[in-house]
């Protein structure tokens, strides 16, 4: 229960986000006349918001299958890079393996990636809840704004700022704990530079990819730097 | 009828490649012992990763026109100061998010008073 709790509590910033966003899917999802079945059936088995929102207008122009498939994987391919760090933590999960490499979002990403355990937690646990809880305000979001959507009483309008946000103050974290800076730096310039080129459609991919080149030509001095971190 | 059919089927294909792209580290390094790079990997990557997030999220602001990019500027820096001086990430997340919702609202007003 204890690890419920922390989860609870981990998951927090991402509450507002996943609701207001799985609102507003919801609500776009009603207005295109999608059953509020449908709507939960996506929130539960696809769980990518970006992909979700873009896939209304598709569905509804009738676009071909393998248009959708293509865009599916543009648009979710940054995910490839996600997995890399939770191979050994997720595969000693047992039963919860399979769903914890399915609901690997941005924003449980962010989480796992940045979350400090004390020793009494079992983090097994603790992880599984974590993207489970996320995942369940997803859900949640999305009934609402498929249900009520129309009827909410107040303008959150700018809300999803709150994910920002939380993806800063967890830049913010990992530049304090970082011995080097090169992780972030080769991130930020590649972001900035494939950003101008690009422009906002398509910078990810290739940045998230130089970052990776980058980081493996530079392996033996980031490597000697982090080491020296864990004398200290 | 075949409307459903359609939406289903596509759904489905949107659900699976969805899952490929998640799956696809874990298939190629899962059932094996770890290579020292993907660990390397592993290590480093996150840091990179978030801050592209970040850019991400902040695609689709304005450089030009009323208010421009200066409601998520102002509420960046707004999030970095809280955070770097509370050092409390739920206080830095609820002002920051805060102050861009009231941020957004005051430009609207300020364009209004223009006309």
């Amino acid at each position: 229960m204890k690890e419920f709790r922390f989860a609870l509590k981990q998951t927090f910033p991402i509450f507002f986000t996943y609701l207001f966003i799985g609102i507003a899917f919801g609500i776009l999802m009603t207005e295109a006349n999608y059953s509020t079945l449908t709507t939960i059936l996506c929130s539960i088995f696809i769980y990518a918001g970006s992909m979700q929102i873009v896939m209304v207008p598709l569905l509804q122009a009738g676009a071909s299958l393998v248009t959708i498939a293509i865009m599916t994987f543009f648009i979710n391919a940054r995910h490839l890079f996600y997995g890399v760090g939770f191979i050994d933590r997720f595969r000693k999960m047992g039963w919860r393996y399979p769903y914890m490499v399915l609901s690997l979002t941005d924003e449980t990403y962010s989480i796992l990636c940045s979350v400090q355990y004390s020793d009494e937690l079992d983090q097994k646990k603790t992880d599984f809840y974590i993207s489970l809880i996320n995942q369940c305000y997803w859900i949640l979001g999305s009934f609402l704004g498929s249900c009520a959507g129309r009827f909410l009483p107040f303008d959150l309008t700018g809300i999803d700022f709150s994910a920002t946000a939380f993806f800063l103050v967890v830049v913010l974290n990992q530049i304090k704990q970082y011995r080097s800076k090169i992780p972030v730096l080769t991130g930020l310039v590649s972001a900035v530079l494939f950003y101008l080129f690009l422009g906002p459609d398509y910078f990810i991919i290739p940045a998230l990819s130089v970052s990776m080149i980058t980081l493996i030509l530079l392996k033996d001095i980031v490597s000697k730097k982090m080491e020296e971190s864990y004398e200290h | 009828m075949s409307t459903d059919f359609n939406l289903m089927i596509s759904i489905t294909i949107i659900a699976l490649i969805t899952w490929l792209t998640r799956v696809i580290p874990f298939l190629l390094f899962g059932n094996r012992e770890l290579p020292g790079l993907v660990k390397y990997l592993g290590n480093v990557l996150p840091p990179a990763i978030m801050v592209i997030l970040v850019c991400y999220c902040l695609r689709n602001i304005n450089f030009t026109g009323v208010p421009g990019c200066l409601p998520e500027l102002i509420s960046c820096a707004v999030v970095t100061a809280v955070h770097l001086i509370k050092k409390n990430m739920y206080l830095s997340i609820i002002i920051g998010t805060v102050c861009y919702m009231i941020v957004i609202k005051l430009s609207i007003y300020n364009l209004l008073f223009q006309f």
